[in-house]
């Protein structure tokens, strides 16, 4: 039988002074490790919270993202007469040719410049998203010289106020109106007219199309009638899936989070190490007594693991609620955040996210830790002799 | 049909304890025997180095003798791993330390019941179990205290307590009073003497002063690791 719990617990709270720094050190570590790995999330949340399962995205062929994919007149006007695209009350195809184009602007406070998404947009387009909603001010109107941004992205972003202008290619545009996308990809973007568009930056070819099928049967024919057709050249799937696949701007804070992540916690183990061995330390005799008693290795082993588990899951605890305070905070005081997508090089805004389950994680990590610092000191604790340790003072 | 029951709770033939120090091998104790009857409160002496613990600590379990064999209620201890080892002194012994050895982190209940944390008792069971320990060594008031909480007369009957709480047999005490004034070791010697009057339990208890070696009922003299002088 194992020693109560109770025992562990008062040896980690009676040696508060010399286990306060290894719970601090390691709450430092677990709220990095949160907080990194809430950024992943928060960016991995807004693609993967844009689109309408019912609608269809279509790119050329071989293009991972629209700002990367060209998509002619006649590939649209082909696309428009299928059969399987839904209708509106006026009898016209729900279908939105869009262009996507990158613009460089300043950021507030004098740092520089970043690019961010433009898309020309038509009232299909708008109708397709209905999570994109008006905040401020009015949408563009259509052959002027107008921009919609997302309430987010003006954050971020000096002239994106109403009234505001921004630069795109030769011209500039007046800034009219805020919407927000509900945390969607769509809140890093800025939007104009469709055609507007085109004529700003010379294009005669789209980006990409959105359209929504009649319904679910349709929507299989048309993505497979789409792909097979050779002379087309274009990729189809749910705009959903698209977005989805979009998380790869996470990757980057991801492997930061997983490279600091394996740094500072060798150097948490090493922490929670030296700690459980200096206890083991001042414990021998107790130890000794303790197998003189009738307790086996196999306990004391158990022992010191539950002991140094627990001290590190107290560390992970608070740099838990370290970083959900950050979190807080952030949300209080409406922060966002901006990293580059690595298709567009353009700023993708968005919210990190402390959730339950990543405090949870944090105190599993904590939890590993602590279970790794404490091995070797348990094992070391089990093959002390008995005599000896009971000789000790 | 059943065997009679031992002449002798402890029973030590030939026992022979070689340390090895370095190159040079040290004779703890040389060929040793002896023979120990239930309810006697035995007392080892003798100079340091002569093996009085030596001889306790094969007795009780915790160390191996070179050679020969240390007998206890018919159970050749020699013979035992470290894990049955283990489980025999939790049954069949109860330690009582020059220092006490309590736990500092638990009250004088929880150490007294900590050997009885490795037997089947229900929790119910062992609260009992430790209250009557307590009660018998005068301390069942202080059950919540702390060891640092207690002066050293009732550390060590905190601790006989514990030794007792199994309802071992044998009781093994390694200078006891070593560290308590006059009135506390006369109080422990007290306790310890009653044990084997009352309990029938065997005490065997290592000492260097003459004064708790009276409370003895027979004593044992060693010497250079060999048994000189036995005296009832």
């Amino acid at each position: 039988m194992a020693l109560p719990l109770r025992y562990n617990v008062r040896n980690v709270l009676v040696r508060w002074r010399t286990t306060a720094f290894t719970v601090l050190g390691i709450a430092a570590v677990v709220t990095v490790f949160v907080l990194l790995r809430g950024m992943a999330r928060g960016i991995e949340r807004s693609s993967g919270n844009t689109g309408d399962p019912r609608n269809i995205l279509v790119v050329r062929k071989g293009s991972q993202a629209e700002s990367g994919s060209l998509v002619t007149r006649d590939q649209f006007r082909t696309l428009q007469y299928f059969e399987e695209i839904a209708r509106n009350e006026k009898n016209e195809p729900v279908i939105s040719a869009e262009l996507v184009m990158i613009v460089s602007a300043p950021r507030r406070g004098a740092a520089g410049e970043a690019n961010t998404l433009l898309r020309g947009v038509t009232p299909r387009g708008m109708e397709l998203r209905p999570q994109v909603t008006l905040k401020e001010g009015r949408w563009f109107t259509p052959g002027k010289r107008e921009v919609v941004v997302a309430q987010r992205l003006a954050s971020r972003f000096a002239g994106f106020e109403l009234g505001g202008t921004i630069k795109a290619g030769p011209d500039r545009l007046t800034v009219v109106g805020h919407f927000d996308a509900a945390g969607s990809a769509f809140d890093s973007e800025a939007w104009m007219d469709a055609d507007e568009c085109r004529s700003i930056f010379d294009r005669d070819m789209y980006s990409s199309i959105l359209l929504r099928p009649r319904d679910e049967a349709a929507l299989t024919n048309l993505v497979a009638r789409i792909q097979a057709d050779k002379r087309l050249s274009l990729r189809a799937e749910r705009e959903v899936d698209y977005y989805a696949k979009q998380t790869m701007t996470a990757m980057p804070i991801k492997i930061l989070a997983g490279i600091l992540g394996v740094a500072m916690s060798i150097g948490a183990v090493f922490a929670a190490m030296n700690t459980m061995y200096a206890s083991v330390a001042a414990r021998t005799r107790e130890v000794g007594t303790l197998r003189v008693l009738g307790f086996s290795r196999f306990a004391i082993v158990l022992s010191f693991l539950i002991e140094g588990t627990f001290l590190a899951m107290l560390g992970g605890l608070l740099g838990s609620l370290l970083a959900w305070s950050v979190y807080a905070v952030v949300l209080l005081r409406g922060i966002n955040f901006g990293t580059m997508d690595f298709q567009s090089f353009a700023e993708t805004v968005f919210q990190f996210r402390v959730t339950p389950d990543l405090m949870l994680l944090g105190v599993l990590f904590s939890a590993a830790i602590g279970f790794v610092g404490s091995l070797l000191p348990a094992l070391r604790a089990a093959q002390l002799p008995v005599i000896s340790a009971l000789k000790s003072l | 049909m059943a065997a009679p029951p031992p002449v002798s709770i402890v029973v030590v033939r030939d026992l022979s304890k070689i340390y090895r120090q370095g190159d040079i091998n040290v004779t703890a104790l040389n060929s040793v025997s002896l023979d120990i009857a239930p309810g006697e409160f035995v007392v080892l002496m003798g100079p340091s180095g002569s093996g009085k613990s030596t001889l306790l600590h094969i007795i009780a379990g915790i160390d191996q003798p070179t050679s020969g064999s240390a007998k206890v209620q018919g159970i050749d201890i020699a013979r035992l791993n470290q894990s049955q080892l283990a489980d025999w002194r939790n049954q069949n012994v109860g330690f009582v330390f020059q220092s006490f050895n309590l736990i500092p982190v638990l009250t004088a209940a929880e150490n007294v019941e900590l050997p009885l944390l490795l037997t089947n008792l229900s929790r119910k069971e062992r609260r009992l179990q430790t209250q009557t320990a307590l009660e018998l060594v005068g301390l069942a008031d202080r059950g919540h205290h702390r060891p640092d909480q207690l002066s050293g007369g009732q550390q060590q009957r905190a601790a006989i307590a514990r030794a007792l709480v199994t309802d071992p047999a044998l009781i093994v005490a390694d200078e006891p009073t070593g560290n308590l004034d006059a009135k506390s070791a006369a109080d422990v010697l007290e306790i310890l003497q009653s044990l084997t009057r009352t309990a029938g339990k065997t005490v065997v208890m290592v000492t260097h002063d003459p004064k708790s070696a009276a409370y003895g009922s027979r004593s044992l003299h060693l010497e250079k690791g060999e048994l000189v002088n036995d005296a009832k």
